[in-house]
């Protein structure tokens, strides 16, 4: 099998897997970082978004052939400080209460990052736009508008 | 071989030390983290405290967390009577052990329910343990010496220990049999908005759900399953799928073709290659047409399950008679985190890693497999991804356990999304034929409900008593509103798709369709709908209270914008009682958007309001994508709709502003999982009438066809 090197969460990673493999599946199975989550394969529910040169992206659909020099980011690697959960998105997710049963929630958290790295103070309709990809079975969408509102503003309610 | 049992060992002895399930970091900012392996064992007080020399406090939750919240609510009632400081307190999964915890079972909504004197007793009892040893090496009267948060303290004295220095002498003494409650006045966690205690690790991606075990050795598998329920493999040739590149080993099993490989991409690719031809159902090509068909032909041959006064006198004297059909579909529970297990079945032992609401059926179904006693199953719940009843079915839990027996080696079952659609165990079909009659002053004096719906108790095995399955007519068979003549039927029309708990159960359909089809009555007797409920309530007040009180939330009965409506629906189950209000907008086109849901919620008292809360929360966004797009259509024998492009559900956008009015006057608690569920869909489809004239009588609503 052939070998790719990428680099996840500012590290350069090697792995040698089929090169129709998914990204998601190279991170989860060849690297461990489980908190990108499947949820359906073929794009429609983004639990599996990371960050590919800043964008929230299905890795579901990113063939690891595909990667190329880009820089991916998971959920592990989206706070500088990962112990202190430092990002304000997570921040605010915390002080919302958002997650339920929490499946979606590292694909909710990186596309809110995503969004508010472009826009910091969004609209009610900016948001829907962002977030509406991002299928949630337990009904936390109300919390995650709050949160991301809370995210804008520096992590505060 | 030996090689790798031995790290199989170490893997074992790492994640399930001292009977605690995995170590996982379900911990919050500031508490220590517990290393994997702790020199000194941690001392567990009774089969849910575990109090550690290092001062940790770990509480061991025998239900299962699957987004409810109980991780943090039985913790809330334990850490209320042994006083500890709630920021340093854990919460993992107890492991499957039924002389410990009983039968584990999480659905019905009654961790709550079951819980709240046993979780406050084994703190309290744990409480007065570590007082009296605590005492006792003081050589003082435990009566003099009391708890206050992680220390047991003198205060004539001002000497003071921690639990974690008198845990070891305190583990040794005999639990009181009658220790003492704190009175619910002097409650400092129970009745307030503690944070979730699984937040933190569902923020970073730590928690450890079923779908990532991972573990040397290990093999990951795909199932291939007939497409047909009720079918069977009629042959298969291996050779395709081990020529793909990491597939490991194919086997059948009874529930299909295992295809085994290093990895999910591996297995996945195997699969697709496999070279398999399948026997068909034993209703051959079944469709949605049929089913309908056998429903219709059924519900004239239903068994009683109640019968009031006369009802065919009642209905023939009637001056109005109404008659209606209302159907619904099958529904997926369609969790986000596909169905999966991973099992390894060896000769002394068995292993199971997986999120399940059932522990103990799942330690039941690998003693049958394996022919091991159930002492020598170990069961580790991981965080499910969602649950909604489908993992209590725990069909996973047997193709994993025969697919490592079959290996010999640990398998990670994965349903793929398409694998969990399809696999059955739905929230069965119903069909209702519905008669009433109202008197010259429109007030009902007849209704009959017939009832055909598959059993979901016969489908798992049980006898149905008196030919009725009492899931299949609740909120049906004890309709509240006072009708004198009353008759409702069940039968069982018996369909090879697997039907299962689906949040609510039964009243997720018997709700809608009696409160929809009453509000038909109101509409014939010219009756406002929250009197003409108020009116027939009259021994039910707990009911007329929440509705009264979404009603004036809502603000009923005032003016709205063009295509927009207001409709009501009230239900008890779980102990509890609901009353919701929907606001909903159709547009010209058809299509319906609910912007706003008032739940006034009875149930009764209250352990934490966040979680009641985000429970209507919860309850409003699963019915409501059940009452718009929710439906699994039946063709050649099997499931159509696999993914969620053909299966859609609801989206950030289209989330109403869901708001909760908590009603606790001191009835017994209540259950609220599922209690946000039942009410919606009538209370939207009566939304549905208000703004159009148009009935729903059959789900999912998709457009409604507006008339002119």
């Amino acid at each position: 099998m052939p070998a790719y090197t990428i680099s996840v969460n500012g590290v350069a990673r090697t792995v040698d897997v089929e090169p129709d493999t998914p990204l998601l599946w190279v991170l989860r199975e060849e690297l461990g970082l489980t908190g990108t989550k499947y949820g359906c394969g073929i794009g429609q529910c983004l639990s599996c978004a990371v960050h590919l040169d800043g964008e929230a992206v299905p890795s579901c659909l990113i063939r690891i052939d595909g990667v190329g020099d880009r820089r991916v980011v998971t959920i592990e690697g989206l706070s500088e400080t990962p112990e202190e959960r430092s990002h304000p998105v997570q921040r605010a997710w915390m002080l919302v209460d958002v997650p339920q049963c929490g499946w979606c929630q590292s694909g909710q958290i990186m596309t809110a990052a995503a969004l508010l790295a472009k826009t910091p103070a969004p609209s009610d309709e900016q948001i829907d736009e962002a977030m509406s990809p991002v299928l949630c079975r337990c009904g936390t969408y109300a919390r995650i508008r709050a949160a991301v509102h809370a995210a804008a503003e520096g992590g505060t309610p | 071989m030996s090689g790798r049992s031995l790290t199989r060992r170490h893997f074992l002895e790492v994640t399930g030390g001292a009977g605690a399930g995995l170590v996982l970091a379900f911990h919050l900012p500031g508490a220590r983290r517990l290393a994997a392996a702790t020199s000194e064992q941690p001392v567990l007080l009774n089969a849910w405290i575990r109090i550690g020399t290092d001062e940790s406090v770990t509480f061991l939750v025998s239900e299962s967390e699957m987004g409810q919240g109980v991780l943090t609510s039985m913790s809330m009632l334990l850490a209320e009577e042994l006083s500890v400081d709630w920021s340093g307190v854990r919460a993992v999964h107890a492991p499957a052990d039924r002389k410990a915890y009983g039968r584990q079972s999480t659905g019905g909504s009654t961790s709550v329910r079951t819980n709240y004197e046993r979780l406050r007793v084994a703190g309290a009892a744990a409480r007065e343990m570590l007082v009296s040893a605590a005492a006792a090496a003081w050589g003082l009267p435990a009566a003099e010496c009391r708890a206050q948060q992680g220390r047991v303290v003198h205060g004539a004295s001002g000497r003071s220990v921690t639990y974690g220095a008198v845990a070891d002498a305190a583990a040794a003494l005999e639990p009181p049999s009658d220790p003492a409650l704190r009175p619910p006045s002097e409650f400092t966690l129970i009745g307030t908005r503690v944070p979730r205690i699984d937040t933190p690790p569902k923020v970073d991606g730590a928690a450890a759900f079923g779908l990532d075990v991972s573990m040397p050795g290990m093999l990951t598998a795909l199932v291939a399953r007939p497409p047909a329920f009720g079918g069977s493999v009629k042959r298969f040739d291996p050779g395709p799928a081990l020529a793909v590149p990491g597939v490991r080993r194919v086997v059948e099993i009874p529930a299909g073709v295992v295809v085994a490989a290093d990895s999910f991409w591996s297995a996945k690719k195997g699969r697709d290659a496999l070279d398999v031809e399948w026997e068909p159902g034993p209703l051959g090509p079944l469709s949605d047409e049929r089913i309908r068909e056998i429903c219709r032909e059924k519900a004239g041959e239903g068994r009683t399950a109640r019968d009031d006064g006369d009802v065919e006198a009642a209905l023939a004297s009637a001056a109005t008679r109404l008659e209606a059909v209302y159907e619904v579909p099958y529904l997926a529970h369609a969790t986000m985190e596909p169905m999966n297990c991973t099992a390894d079945v060896r000769p002394d032992g068995c292993d199971i890693w997986t999120g399940t609401q059932a522990q103990t059926s799942a330690q039941d179904i690998a003693s049958e497999i394996t022919g091991l006693p159930v002492e020598r199953i170990r069961v580790r719940t991981m965080m499910l991804g969602g649950g909604f009843g489908r993992r209590s079915r725990n069909d996973f839990v047997r193709e994993a356990v025969h697919a490592s027996k079959a290996l010999g080696a640990p398998v990670k079952v994965v349903f793929t999304r398409e694998d969990d659609m399809r696999a059955g165990s739905y929230r069965p079909v119903a069909w209702n034929q519905l008669s009433a009659g109202l008197d010259e002053a429109g007030r009902p004096i007849a209704w009959e409900h017939r009832i055909a719906s598959p059993s979901i108790l016969r489908d798992l095995g049980a006898r149905l008593e008196n030919g009725i399955d009492a899931t299949a007519v609740e909120s049906a068979g004890n309709l509240p509103y006072a009708i004198p003549n009353l008759r409702v039927t069940y039968a069982d029309p018996e369909l090879p798709v697997p039907v299962h708990f689906w949040r609510s159960v039964g009243n997720s359909q018997n709700v809608y369709v009696t409160e929809c089809f009453l509000d038909e009555l109101a509409e014939a007797a010219a009756a406002d709908p929250v009197e003409f409920r108020v009116g027939l309530l009259a021994e039910h007040p707990r009911r007329v209270r929440a509705l009264r009180r979404a009603a004036e939330t809502a603000g009923w009965g005032r003016a709205l914008p063009a295509g927009h409506g207001l409709g009501c629906a009230v239900s008890e189950c779980f102990g509890s009682v609901i009353a919701q209000v929907a606001e909903v907008a159709v547009a010209d086109d058809g299509s319906v958007r609910v912007p706003r849901v008032v739940c006034a919620v009875d149930c009764g008292s209250v352990v934490n309001p966040d979680t009641i809360e985000a429970q209507m929360e919860s309850g409003v966004v699963y019915a409501l994508s059940a009452t718009l797009f929710g439906k699994i259509s039946i063709a050649d024998g099997g499931a159509v709709e696999g993914n969620f492009d053909d299966h859609p559900i609801l989206r950030f956008r289209d989330m109403p502003r869901v708001e909760t009015v908590i009603i606790a006057e001191g009835d017994p608690i209540g259950g609220i999982g599922e209690l946000g569920v039942p009410a919606l869909a009538p209370a939207v489809c009566n939304a549905v009438f208000a703004a159009t004239g148009r009935r729903v009588r059959r789900l999912p609503i998709g457009q409604v066809a507006i008339p002119g």
